[in-house]
């Protein structure tokens, strides 16, 4: 007869850089069961669109998290754009996708590198991080911030990229290809990671669908579901997008999507770069919005969809702003993942869906 | 699979120098568009307190009655949003950060000449 436990797992454990909560339930070792919980680092950021303009407001919906802050910032935007009918100019749509596709790389090299701390294989973390800086010190040449960069403004963006910046942006990039191929072999073939990866945490297709997975935890599982594939901005310009997947649907599958969408990220860059268009990057926006007016849009953050929903009261604040957050989706995904692992492997299938409770709790 | 797949990195690591800079015994360069910091220049600033208003952190109190213009700089957030929004173009994002600090103090500038103060 097994012995069942119960195992309190965070709010603070060293693999979460942010706390989350879950009460394991356990027969001897295994996993049978757990319970999460938030609200560690609650904000109450939506409530502030009140006290706020809503172009004020921009500098705050950024904030709701440090590693996808680009991504708040475009939705936001694009939503209050959709509300005030204002048409962005082309260039400003490129240069937001260049940005967004930057953070992507960025967002998955400090996942990379997390996970590889997770697993104690520390000079790969390392290795992962210090390739990360390349991209930061892009961001902050560009815009003057490292990971909160004010950029995005509502009607298009604040700064512009030069050509010839753009061309050593994508220089700086397939630079680090030779290195990034070196640690995605560690990452994919690397017989101590794959012990700890293949077969861990194993989400199906079907389950992944039932439980509306988003991101790279869903293409993971054979979902290819990715609304970048919508065409927003101007994704729609791109030659051919593909959503990346796998169909094994355990932690290594999940590592390996976020791989290659690496490579994927470089390559719109790329792409985008070249064809970038002249022109405005900004039109002016005045006036408020109608009263009782509303509207959403969704994107493509780094861990999965993003949902946005603004109403409008007629003044110059919202009425109500609310964002669902891919973390808050992928959670029932994520338990349903744990059930059946040992007690060892929970923080590794935890660390796999990218967890961001800010991003989750506002 | 394999084993050691970080071998080549590994090595080249070894002969390197390192990826990180020794501060502060090394002083790193900033971007010239790097947020730093905040500063106004003070006698052409007119206290119309639209850095105040716009502010989303309020961090930045006008004083008309003192003639001061002041900014917690533990409250900023560095976003410039007061800067594109200056009519006399006289707040400045500067591109070096403010210097660490033990205890928490506003950065005060006072017309008339008088040098900034910490309050």
């Amino acid at each position: 007869m097994a012995k069942v436990t119960s195992i309190p797992f965070g709010p603070q454990h060293p693999v979460l850089p942010e706390p989350v909560h879950l009460n394991l339930i356990l027969e001897d070792e295994v996993v049978v069961g757990a319970t999460p919980q938030i609200g560690f680092v609650h904000r109450g950021l939506e409530k502030l669109v009140e006290k706020r303009d809503y172009q004020q407001f921009m500098y705050v919906a950024e904030r709701i998290c440090g590693i996808c802050s680009f991504g708040h910032s475009l939705g936001y935007a694009q939503t209050v754009e959709g509300l005030l009918e204002v048409e962005v100019p082309q260039r400003a749509q490129y240069l937001r996708v260049i940005w967004h596709e930057l953070s992507r790389v960025h967002s998955h090299l400090l996942w990379l590198g997390l996970l590889a701390d997770g697993f104690g294989f520390e000079a790969l973390f390392m290795h992962c991080w210090r390739l990360r800086e390349a991209v930061l010190d892009i961001f902050e040449k560009t815009t003057g911030g490292r990971v909160i960069f004010s950029a995005c403004t509502v009607g298009g963006v604040l700064h512009d990229i030069e050509d010839s910046e753009l061309k050593g942006i994508v220089e700086t990039l397939r630079g680090l290809g030779d290195e990034y191929q070196e640690i995605s072999r560690s990452f994919l073939n690397d017989r101590s990671v794959n012990n700890r990866l293949v077969g861990i945490g194993v989400l199906s297709r079907q389950e992944a669908y039932d439980l509306s997975a988003v991101g790279p935890f869903a293409r993971a599982s054979g979902v290819a579901y990715d609304i970048r594939s919508l065409g927003y901005g101007a994704y729609a310009e791109l030659s051919a997008f593909a959503p990346i997947t796998s169909d094994q649907g355990d932690s290594y599958a999940r590592c390996k999507v976020r791989v290659e969408e690496v490579h994927q990220s470089i390559d719109i860059i790329a792409e985008l770069a070249a064809k970038i268009p002249a022109g405005e990057i900004a039109v002016p926006v005045k006036g408020r919005p109608v009263k009782g007016a509303e509207t959403f849009s969704r994107l493509e953050q780094p861990r999965g969809e993003a949902f946005y929903y603004v109403k409008s009261n007629g003044t110059k604040n919202l009425a109500r702003f609310r964002v669902r957050t891919p973390t808050s989706i992928n959670i029932p995904g994520m338990i349903t993942a744990l059930v059946g692992c040992q007690l060892a492997d929970v923080p590794m299938i935890v660390l796999t869906i990218d967890p961001c409770i800010s991003c989750t709790e506002r | 699979m394999g084993w050691f797949n970080l071998g080549h990195m590994t090595l080249k690591s070894l002969f390197s120098k390192p990826a990180t800079a020794m501060y502060p015994v090394i002083v790193p360069t900033y971007f010239e568009k790097t947020k730093g910091h905040i500063e106004v220049g003070i006698e052409e600033c007119t206290l119309c307190s639209l850095c105040q208003r716009r502010c989303p952190s309020q961090a930045i109190t006008v004083d008309k009655e003192t003639q001061s213009w002041a900014i917690d700089p533990f409250r900023c957030v560095q976003c410039g949003y007061c800067v594109s929004g200056c009519p006399k173009d006289c707040l400045f994002m500067i591109n070096s950060y403010w210097p660490p600090a033990t205890t928490k103090t506003v950065a005060v500038f006072t017309k008339a000449g008088v040098a900034p103060q910490e309050g």
